[in-house]
């Protein structure tokens, strides 16, 4: 997207917070969690004494309660943006369905608690916006009929309101996180290596930013809550609070309305429509030797190992829960048995996708390569979401599209040049900082420096291979950048190599 | 881009998401209510008389209930709707017939109503019926009342202190 590409420029793809928003925001939610420890050890749960104790924070020891104060409310709002992009980001990119509705419902409740935990913490300042939130919070659930009497009577006066009720919020802004905590774990239990925490740059330039954030501009209470008195105009904190003005303006009945049908939409959106698949990835026994590369490259946590079935030599066998299977085929890719050099038997590897097997990729390279002439020929492999690289106006050049970089074994790569079907390999994808199927680009990048299996043989000319990580958007970069790699390529294998991805980079 | 611009690019990136953050969280303000404007909050929970009232049971009709079952007392758990009125300066407000709550209509009849008032000196005048009376109220309440812009005031009942509360 056009605001990545922005982003990519001054932070780079480890460090673009696009591509580590739901890092960025677990990272929000420590922050939060530190900083409302050290609020807690001084707030005092009493109806004069919570905004008293408060102020006691942010005026007598602003050097450090304030800003700790400043730091939990700005990063509690820095939570909600970073969750709200997140989804939309995950929705506009369209991983929300298939396989992935998992994740994407899962985050719906963590919505609400974010929501739930902002609202209990603006209710324990006890100042005239806590008295309208308290008020309004109130009235808005009066209107289900779950409540004997009328809770919104607590707050008629003052002195139907005991210490008692703050003792209440404290808990609930205590629990709510921590159920909040639970759902998180929920949340990421299709995902595997989730991103806990943001790259260290980021972390710290986030760091920064809030406490400087906090210092210029610190969260300040407002008049103390007077049960005697209107709240009349309110700083209101539209992150968490946004609902108050809506509800006071549509009603109660139509709040919950919105609430509830909003709720409903985005749970129900991963099937708005549902995604229809190719074909899960399929293990083939014959081929399957249980060493678990598969299993440990799946980035949904689809493969598992399981005991040994068909009696074979092995300790175990990998097994595919089609549930969870997004038919990337970085299984394929990661599988020793995926060697197209196989020609006794038809090539049918350990694991292999199957609606995209990796039989048909070497027929569509040796297709495709057979259409090239010249002395600078390349073959480009591209992926499904990034560049349609079949697209590309490049002559000597022959596109071969797979579901991702990720899914092409690096024998593959052997094979083209070693057959010299091509004189050199250029390898595309998405940005690296964000593959569609979070890892592709990653272990592609690990297998060609040998640091992960399988890795690409020794013998390969690494200065024949070329690769960038484009988005989408980028044509005209990864046009470039194949146009310099071929103009590069030695017409003789004797002749001065051509310049590394760096240099291309550099020319372009 | 050179690593000062990529910093520079950085920390402008910063500045305007902090920006953003720092905005968002209190501005720009709501007017919730119009500070011109009192309030005046008619909040009450009464349960009125039951339906009918209790009959003593025969014994006939106590030998056919279970042992634990065996109350003297045969008394209707319903009970009669509560009505209200407000008057403010001579002019009806509100005036409801409220049922009673729950799933047996034994709970007490509720009503929390809020009307904005202007300021200054006013006649409040409130009137509740809890029995089954056909005319008149069982509780009347009348008192001058001043208000202050952006004050508020609760009516509230409670019958064993006599009726209606003004809180302020």
């Amino acid at each position: 997207m056009w605001s990545e590409d922005c982003l990519d420029r001054p932070f780079g793809p480890a460090w673009n917070p696009l591509y580590h928003l739901g890092g960025l925001g677990f990272f929000y939610y420590w922050v939060v969690a530190v900083s409302g420890i050290y609020v807690y050890i001084f707030f005092d749960t009493g109806l004069s004494e919570a905004y008293e104790s408060v102020e006691y924070l942010t005026h007598d020891q602003w050097y450090l309660g304030g800003v700790m104060r400043s730091l939990h409310r700005y990063a509690s709002d820095g939570m909600v943006v970073m969750m709200l992009l997140h989804m939309l980001r995950e929705f506009a990119l369209d991983r929300h369905r298939g396989s992935r509705w998992f994740t994407w419902v899962t985050g719906m409740p963590i919505l609400w608690l974010v929501i739930i935990c902002g609202i209990t913490g603006y209710w324990l300042v006890w100042d005239m916006l806590a008295q309208y939130v308290a008020i309004g919070t109130t009235e808005w659930l009066d209107w289900l009929p779950i409540f004997g009497e009328s809770i919104a009577r607590n707050f008629l006066s003052p002195e139907l309101l005991d210490d008692r009720f703050f003792t209440l919020m404290v808990f609930l802004h205590i629990a709510v996180p921590l159920i909040l905590l639970l759902v998180l774990w929920i949340h990421l239990q299709r995902v595997t290596n989730p991103e806990y925490f943001p790259a260290r740059g980021l972390a710290l330039g986030s760091l920064l930013m809030l406490l400087v954030l906090s210092l210029i501009w610190p969260a300040l209470s407002q008049a103390p809550a007077d049960l005697a008195r209107v709240p009349t105009e309110l700083g209101i904190d539209w992150y968490y609070l946004a609902v108050y003005p809506l509800v006071d303006e549509w009603g109660a009945g139509t709040g919950w309305l919105v609430a509830f049908l909003g709720s409903l939409l985005l749970v129900v959106l991963p099937w708005l429509p549902p995604l229809r698949g190719g074909g899960a990835a399929v293990v083939n026994l014959e081929n399957c030797n249980g060493c678990t590369r598969c299993a440990v490259d799946c980035p949904y946590a689809a493969i598992v190992m399981a005991p040994r079935s068909d009696g074979r030599p092995f300790e175990r066998e990998a097994v595919v829960n089609t549930k969870l299977c997004v038919e990337c085929g970085l299984c394929a890719g990661a599988c020793p048995t995926a060697t197209p050099f196989r020609r006794a038997k038809a090539l049918a590897p350990g694991i292999d996708l199957a609606d995209r097997p990796l039989a048909e990729v070497r027929r569509q390279v040796e297709a495709a390569s057979a259409g090239l002439t010249g002395q600078r020929r390349v073959l480009l492999f591209g992926c499904d979401r990034s560049v349609p690289v079949e697209q590309l106006p490049l002559a000597e050049v022959a596109a071969v599209r797979l579901p991702c970089i990720g899914a092409l074994p690096p024998s593959f790569i052997d094979y083209v040049l070693s057959r010299n079907l091509a004189d050199g390999v250029f390898l595309s994808g998405c940005n690296s900082g964000d593959c569609h199927n979070r890892f592709g680009v990653h272990w592609t990048q690990e297998r060609l420096a040998g640091t992960r299996d399988p890795h690409l043989r020794a013998r390969v000319s690494r200065e024949r291979i070329g690769q960038l990580w484009v988005s989408a958007r980028e044509r005209r970069r990864l046009q470039d950048a194949v146009q310099i790699f071929q103009d590069g390529l030695p017409t003789d294998p004797e002749d001065t190599p051509p310049p590394t991805r760096e240099k291309a980079e550099e020319a372009l | 881009m050179s690593t000062a611009l990529r910093y520079l690019g950085q920390g402008f990136v910063y500045a305007a998401f902090a920006l953003i953050l720092g905005y968002f969280a209190s501005l720009p303000t709501y007017t919730h209510f119009p500070p011109d404007q009192a309030l005046i909050k008619l909040s009450l929970a009464h349960g009125a008389d039951r339906k009918g009232g209790c009959r003593r049971r025969s014994q006939e009709e106590l030998r056919k209930l279970a042992p634990n079952m065996r109350r003297p007392m045969d008394c209707p758990r319903q009970r009669l709707p509560v009505l209200i009125e407000l008057e403010i300066d001579g002019s009806l407000l509100y005036r409801d017939s409220l049922p009673p709550t729950g799933l047996a209509g034994d709970g007490p009849s509720q009503v929390y109503q809020r009307f904005a008032v202007a300021p200054g000196r006013h006649a409040v005048v409130a009137r509740l019926r809890d029995s089954d009376r056909r005319d008149g109220f069982d509780y009347e309440h009348s008192e001058q009342i001043e208000l202050a812009a952006g004050q508020s005031l609760a009516i509230d009942f409670r019958s064993e202190m006599g009726g209606f509360i003004l809180r302020r």
